[in-house]
């Protein structure tokens, strides 16, 4: 009975729609194109990587991979990463709580600067901390005498790929802890959690999918950045050599497979990256539906509502 | 906020005070420092530094081929929004997942990649160049780079606006007589323009700054292939400082007077919409 319902309905909808669609050939013309345009710039690019990785066999690949300088090169990348992006977590936490939580004068003007590094050239940002603590910089002469290096050293490519991701984890949690509004927290106060017991066991939790949302963004561009970081960097092998910067040096020597071979590794990060980024927005969109579910069954009227919404 | 709340939650001044301090030392004080180094040249040599002929050529070419880009991701774009939103076919969530792909793929191996399918011997390469198409290392080549770049931008601004568009709208235009094309040209086309405009920009913006997937791509030939943020690179490898400098201050200014037009872009899109 109720799948004739069902399909009747969809009958009905399919002739009222009518007039409101293309012709098939229109809309298979359109498809066409579509993914035309999708295989030559996101399918054959993300292909050949692997293709060119792999042109010389397992062998060339694995060695390629297990030579130092590509083993210095990915341990270097995933320091960087493991310190930038827990600061940069803290940072968007501290943000978005004192945005999301409070009211104040310039909060419009506080998340424009925090957005403020996504428009910034990365070749441009790194030229910023050469101008800072370079030889030549502001701060080079002391950090000369001092015997610190941070231009060519590890604490440069640090700084630049911080700058870099500085927004991620801020502007995905803002929004979230705004929806989420203040009245479980001072619930949570009233019943006698102190601050900190408040933001672990309401705050936190409740905000965590778009938490490990803003991460892995964040962890993708720190591990990936090239511009800002070459400029840092010296492309010292061995030392101060990221995988994107290894991949060009050998790029450069003419070893393509070698160079493909790294590049597989940052675009196996980033379709996990992706994967896991889809997983994230299939669970949220589920529970919205749960949630919307939930207030349908709690009264007629809203069932009502929902409906003429969703119509 | 006309009205003051009290306020229970603790933390404010913990937090703001974090924020602030990270905000200043991480972003507005290196910033602040290359604009400092600036004001120390001349501004006749600043001008001289900012406009040399190799510098006009490399603005030429980032602000063609970004602009070129951009229009190539607003065309492309608005048609995979659509095909996204309105039809059903085989692999149509695959494809919805993978429109972030140039945002998730470090811009170095995007250059590596599409250099190396470009080239003479590469999959799409071998079948173009006899035809004269130079794919890589051409102006065209950055073109390529960039409008991958900034593929997912005019999709995403516009995949809401498409979801929440009432069909009765296009009903009633269909029932008044129009034919398809009509209701689309008349009907669709302007709710759709100020996504489409809002993510042109974000595209271009982006565009304007890229380096990583550029640079391998382009060939990087002064006069002819050299972008903009390139000649700050390699201003830097002679050394010439204030050379670097100047160009990194006229790109940073056009950033800015980007990101304040972009702003302006969106709050006319988000009162169109309502």
């Amino acid at each position: 009975m109720a799948g004739t319902a069902k399909r009747q309905l969809a009958a009905g909808r399919a002739k009222s729609q009518r007039g409101t669609e293309e012709s098939p050939l229109v809309k298979w013309l359109l498809i066409g194109l579509a993914l035309l345009f999708c295989l030559v710039f996101l399918l054959l690019p993300l292909v050949n990587v692997f293709a060119q990785a792999f042109s010389k066999g397992w062998a060339t690949y694995l060695d390629a991979l297990q030579h130092p300088d590509s083993w210095a090169a990915i341990k270097l990348t995933l320091l960087v990463a493991t310190i930038s992006v827990p600061l940069n977590v803290l940072f968007g936490l501290a943000a978005a709580w004192c945005i999301a939580k409070f009211e104040f004068r310039g909060k419009s003007l506080l998340i424009t600067l925090i957005d403020l590094p996504f428009s910034v050239s990365p070749v441009v940002a790194g030229l910023m901390f050469v101008v800072l603590f370079g030889a030549q910089g502001f701060l080079g002469p002391w950090l000369l005498e001092h015997n610190i290096k941070i231009i060519f050293a590890v604490p440069g490519i640090v700084l630049v790929t911080i700058f870099i991701t500085f927004p991620f984890v801020a502007r995905e949690l803002i929004p979230v802890m705004q929806a989420a509004g203040t009245d479980q927290e001072q619930a949570a106060l009233t019943l006698g959690a102190n601050g900190w017991q408040t933001f672990w066991h309401v705050t936190l939790p409740s905000v965590k999918w778009g938490l490990i949302y803003g991460v892995i963004l964040c962890n993708a561009r720190a591990m990936g950045e090239y511009g800002a970081v070459s400029v840092v960097s010296g492309h010292v092998i061995g030392m101060t050599n990221t995988m994107p910067l290894h991949v060009e040096q050998l790029y450069q020597n003419a070893n393509t497979a070698g160079a493909f071979a790294v590049a597989s590794l940052l675009a196996m990060l980033a379709l996990v990256t992706l994967a896991i980024k889809t997983f994230l927005e299939w669970k949220q969109h589920r529970e919205f539906e749960l949630a919307q579910q939930a207030t349908r069954a709690e009264s007629g009227d809203t069932l009502f509502l929902t409906r003429q919404k969703s119509e | 906020m006309a009205e003051k709340k009290f306020n229970v939650l603790p933390g404010f001044g913990l937090t703001m005070g974090f924020t602030l301090f990270y905000l200043s030392a991480i972003v507005l004080i290196p910033i602040g420092c290359l604009v400092i180094r600036a004001l120390g040249i001349s501004w006749g040599e600043f001008w001289n530094l900012a406009t040399t002929d190799r510098a006009l050529a490399a603005y030429k070419l980032t602000f063609g081929a970004s602009f070129i880009a951009a229009i190539a991701n607003a065309v492309f774009g608005t048609l995979l929004a659509w095909v996204l939103v309105r039809y059903e076919f085989p692999g149509r969530r695959f494809i919805d997942a993978m429109v972030d792909f140039p945002f998730a793929l470090p811009t170095a191996v995007a250059g590596l990649t599409l250099a190396n399918m470009f080239a003479a011997n590469g999959w799409l390469g071998k079948h173009l160049v006899p035809l004269g198409i130079q794919g890589a290392f051409s102006p065209l080549g950055v073109v390529i780079a960039l409008t991958f770049v900034g593929m997912p931008f005019v999709v995403r601004t516009l995949q809401p606006v498409l979801e929440n568009f009432e069909r009765e709208v296009e009903e009633a235009s269909a029932t008044l007589g129009a034919g398809r094309l009509r209701t689309f040209v008349s009907v669709i086309a302007p709710a759709l323009l100020p996504p489409v405009i809002t993510g042109f920009a974000l595209a271009f913006a982006r565009a304007i700054g890229e380096y990583g997937s550029v640079v391998f791509i382009s060939g990087n030939l002064p006069y002819k292939t050299e972008i903009a943020p390139y000649l700050i690179w390699m201003r830097l490898e002679e050394f010439d400082y204030s050379g670097a400098i100047a160009l990194a201050v006229v790109l940073l200014m056009i950033s800015f007077v980007l990101l304040g037009v972009i702003n302006v872009i969106e709050r006319w899109a988000s009162k169109f919409a309502n």
